[in-house]
């Protein structure tokens, strides 16, 4: 186990260089000067030459490379370009509202992912099945952009349940601890603040959820009914345990190992997803920094935090594989 | 010619047989039907010119409201151009940008597939890296990077997308070609001499088609939901274009004052990709028990 946790981890630096290459190379094959890309056509001769100054753009390749190389491995990430901020601050304060965002859609689809994937499993050929696998379906053909619009329209326009857009309402006072609102809402006691807080968390998450709550159910679905077919599950019940217990003790311990793989599998598709429901929601996350970042076309923010995302993604995966190995020992031997 | 033995006939039948059995699939294959005949008739189905501006006909409600008419069934954009027309145009460019970025991702990804696959060794290690590489990219990031590099064109868009799914085709045809390469119909082609790609795209790839035509399907899917996502941050189809993601980024503005503007390109995005995965899942059952959820 030990090993193969190792080899994971050692396997980690080819790809994030690999994923280095792909982002710094990416700045120098589109057509034209990069300094003029970054600066805009109507830049100053002046303006241009500090640019290319400060980035070595007027350095060979490789010690263009090396340098970007160089500022990441001290996680220097640069300013951006319109307002002079340090990336790595930006990053700071946006990330938490993704990671908010995120963690809240990921409770909302393990939860109604493995219930609706347990009753159908269990009630396998029935109305309930039929229906809420036709959802499933349904749910990862949704353009969520879309279906996010369409909750604005229904929740906040017509019936004026829930906030339209944004993270807290103005005149909410709430002294930023973590940046994670919620947690700073509790850990400052200030309930007005925190109930604000959940309700703007409500939409987004729910929209965002959208196509994982329908993937981790049909993957909870078809790994119980693979539990369920087999022999022990004959045995639990032929002793005369309770549906309960046969299903909640016997199958789904089981059937969890695959959907726990899924499960960890979303997170690329949230932070995608982040990128839409943010724009949408007026959410202050990293997804809709990156739009803003394209739209500007401030290429420091794109370059830098389009590393940064993958990077953590490429570490998430390694966690989710050195999880599956833990729960199945069977894979680190392979 | 009419088999005396049901062994005689080919496999292809008994899969088609299986497929139109499959409730989902022929219901997705009906859908798919509906949108392609709107792709390709667009011209003469569309009761206006999609694009034609005209500004006393502005906001008109669809048909089934008091204020709306006949006229434009599905009423009018901000710019008083036809809605039902806008989406049937809008079919076409869905399934233009599906059929191109999902070729190119099936050709490139079948050809790094099936060598990598074939050769093994370094190669293979190299390639795969590569394709982890790309993989380490979430969802549609890498997309959305490659256009703000590339600029915001429909081109660019299904060029982005077409890099995007490269991978997964790559993955299925090397798994597929490992397996197949086992097979003692390669010994017997290697025996009497073939060349090496003879061997691959003759003997091996035409036995790996059923999983490469899953993920084909599932990824026309993706493909027109991809499109639609960068054509909706302004980074695919632009105006006066009639696309379905730039049509509902064009409706937020009117959210408070006429939200049928937004309903229909919305619907007509999830009809479509339904459409589509319900075919791709049936097409899972019929033609590859292995993938079966």
């Amino acid at each position: 186990m030990a090993s193969y946790i190792i080899r994971r981890i050692l396997i980690l630096f080819p790809t994030l260089l690999g994923v280095s290459v792909i982002i710094f190379f990416m700045l120098h094959i589109t057509p034209g000067d990069p300094a003029e890309l970054l600066l805009g056509e109507r830049a100053s001769e002046e303006a241009l030459h500090e640019l290319r100054e400060h980035l070595g753009l007027n350095k060979p390749f490789y010690i263009q490379y090396g340098m970007f190389i160089k500022r990441l491995a001290t996680l220097d990430l640069g300013e951006t370009i319109w307002t002079r901020q340090s990336v790595w601050i930006e990053i700071k304060q946006r990330f938490p509202a993704t990671i908010e965002l995120s963690v809240a859609a990921l409770m909302i689809s393990c939860t109604l992912g493995m219930i609706f994937g347990i009753i159908s499993a269990t009630k396998q050929y029935s109305i309930f099945d039929y229906l809420s696998m036709l959802g499933a379906l349904a749910g990862v053909s949704m353009p969520i952009f879309w279906l996010g619009l369409v909750f604005m329209l229904i929740f906040a326009v017509n019936l004026g349940w829930l906030p339209i857009s944004g993270r807290l309402s103005v005149g909410v006072d709430l002294e930023v601890v973590t940046n994670f609102y919620i947690l700073d809402a509790i850990l400052t006691q200030n309930w007005e603040a925190f109930r604000d807080a959940v309700w703007h968390l409500i939409m987004p998450a729910f929209t965002l959820s959208t196509i994982p709550t329908a993937i981790v159910a049909r993957m909870t679905r078809s790994a119980m009914l693979e539990v369920l077919r087999q022999d022990y599950i004959k045995t639990a019940k032929a002793k005369g345990l309770s549906q309960f217990k046969v299903i909640f003790k016997h199958a789904l311990r089981n059937a969890l190992i695959p959907v726990v793989t899924t499960i960890g599998l979303q997170f690329g598709v949230l932070l995608g997803g982040a990128i839409l429901t943010e724009t949408i929601f007026a959410w202050p996350g990293v997804g809709k920094w990156m739009y803003d970042a394209v739209m500007q076309r401030d290429y420091m923010v794109i370059q830098n935090g389009t590393m940064f995302i993958a990077g953590l993604f490429v570490i998430i995966n390694l966690g989710v594989d050195v999880l599956y190995a833990v729960i199945n020992p069977r894979i680190s031997v392979k | 010619m009419n088999p005396k033995h049901p062994e005689d006939r080919h496999p292809m039948l008994d899969q088609l047989a299986q497929l139109w059995r499959n409730k989902t699939a022929v219901a997705g294959l009906f859908i798919i039907t509906a949108f392609v005949l709107c792709g390709i008739f667009a011209p003469y189905l569309s009761p206006h010119d999609p694009i034609e501006v005209a500004l006393y006909e502005q906001l008109k409600p669809p048909a089934w409201d008091d204020e709306g008419s006949t006229e434009n069934l599905l009423g009018t954009d901000d710019l008083g151009r036809d809605i039902l027309s806008r989406i049937i145009y809008g079919a076409r460019v869905s399934l233009l940008v599906a059929v191109v970025s999902v070729g190119l991702a099936f050709c490139f990804g079948t050809i790094i597939g099936s060598v990598s696959g074939y050769y093994k060794g370094r190669l293979d290690d190299i390639v795969m890296r590569g394709i982890d590489i790309i993989l380490s990219f979430p969802y549609i990031l890498l997309a959305i990077v490659v256009v703000a590099y590339l600029g915001p064109s429909l081109q660019n868009a299904m060029f982005a997308i077409a890099i995007t799914y490269v991978p997964r085709f790559a993955r299925i045809v090397r798994a597929s070609v490992l397996e197949e390469c086992e097979k003692d119909y390669v010994m017997a082609a290697r025996a009497i001499g073939a060349r090496n790609l003879r061997i691959i795209f003759l003997a091996i790839l035409p036995n790996c088609m059923g999983p490469l035509i899953v993920q084909t399907t599932l990824s026309f899917a993706s493909a027109i939901l991809d499109a639609a996502a960068l054509s909706f941050l302004g980074l695919g189809a632009q105006p006066p274009t009639p696309e379905w993601g730039a049509d509902i980024a064009r409706s937020r503005a009117l959210i408070l004052r006429a939200s049928w503007v937004m309903t229909f390109p919305g619907l007509a995005i999830l009809g479509a990709v339904l459409g589509f995965n319900l075919l791709g899942d049936g097409l899972r059952d019929a033609l590859d028990p292995r993938l079966r959820d």
